[in-house]
């Protein structure tokens, strides 16, 4: 094929990153410098934005105002009914911490979604997991949390011996492990497949321009900028059902009925 | 004995390809079912989009495990 022989597809080894200077701690790498970076415009917006509201809104409110509500009638009434407002707070600096962490990933220059290293979105399902457990216990009792949990009522005796166990594993282990993966993985292959495709468009049009691979080189240029797109998509997606996870997750504790 | 086929390359891209079968046609459920009911039932849009959503979720978190899966073993 056409010099293809040569060329290397972009493994995980791209997620690896030195330290940031020399001698500095071997944590201290870029996602790390991305993640506090991130930590920091967030509360300047959030900041800017409501740190002095007018009634009628300008500038910077309007966009706050606007995230807000889009936050509040999206992801918390619907879960959390007449509680919403109480967990507004949470729910609005995790989504806009995960959306801006995810946005890295195509901003240029910086061009690392910082939720493709697992160790960022298991701190939020670790802290989401625990709020999820206090509040349940609180809320329902210690053996009421678990009955709740375990023997949803209305169903025939012999279910629950099938029942217990699959609600047992699938909320107290799996339901965080795909919380946190979920946003993982998608921020990892999304990365990948920008990497990747970029990567067929620098190497054939530029590293070894042939005749025959430049059709493909501008295949690779053109998908690079679509996937771009619909990468965006997914980053917003992906930040607005981890928020709405943890809303559900919340709302489960605090009313039993569900 | 003589190969008569074989599989070559990364185990992990096949086991992946295998992983994404199920939910992708369970996905493709969830989305079909989620447009029909909006088309008969306009009215209910969020509360029909809500629910697409979840079943979308713990449909892929399924394909998501099997992606991460050649990075753990």
């Amino acid at each position: 094929m056409v010099v293809a022989d040569d060329f290397k597809a972009p493994g995980p080894s791209i997620f690896d990153f030195p330290p940031l200077y020399d001698g500095a701690p071997y944590w201290l790498t870029k996602p790390v410098l991305m993640a506090l970076f991130g930590a920091v415009v967030v509360c300047a917006l959030a900041w800017s934005a409501f740190a002095n509201p007018k009634l009628v809104p300008r500038g910077m409110q309007n966009l706050g105002e606007m995230g807000y509500q889009f936050v509040r009638d999206q992801v918390a009434r619907p879960f959390l009914g007449k509680d919403a407002e109480r967990w507004m707070p949470l729910l609005l600096s995790l989504f806009f911490l995960i959306l801006l962490w995810n946005f890295f990933g195509v901003i240029p220059l910086i061009q690392i979604p910082v939720a493709s290293h697992i160790a960022f979105p298991i701190v939020f399902a670790i802290t989401i997991y625990v709020i999820k457990i206090y509040l349940g216990i609180k809320h329902q009792g210690l053996g009421g949390y678990f009955k709740n949990m375990m023997f949803p009522p209305g169903l025939p005796k012999p279910i629950y011996v099938l029942l217990a166990p699959i609600e047992f594993l699938s909320n107290l282990i799996i339901a965080p492990f795909t919380h946190a993966v979920r946003l993982f993985a998608n921020m990892f292959a999304g990365h990948l497949i920008l990497a990747f495709f970029s990567m067929v468009g620098f190497w054939f049009l530029f590293e070894k321009p042939t005749p025959l691979g430049a059709g493909l080189g501008v295949v690779g240029a053109i998908m690079t900028i679509a996937m771009t797109g619909f990468e965006m998509f997914i980053e917003f997606l992906q930040a607005f059902l981890f928020t709405m996870l943890a809303a559900m997750y919340i709302g489960n504790s605090l009313h039993a009925e569900h | 004995m003589s190969v008569l086929a074989e599989v070559a390359g990364n185990l992990g891209a096949v086991g992946y390809g295998l992983a994404a079968i199920g939910p992708g046609i369970g996905v493709g459920i969830i989305f079909g079912q989620g447009v029909q009911a909006i088309a008969r039932q306009p009215e209910a849009y969020g509360l029909i989009r809500q629910n697409m959503l979840l079943g979308f979720v713990l449909t892929e978190a399924l394909a998501l495990i099997g992606l991460v899966a050649p990075f753990i073993y």
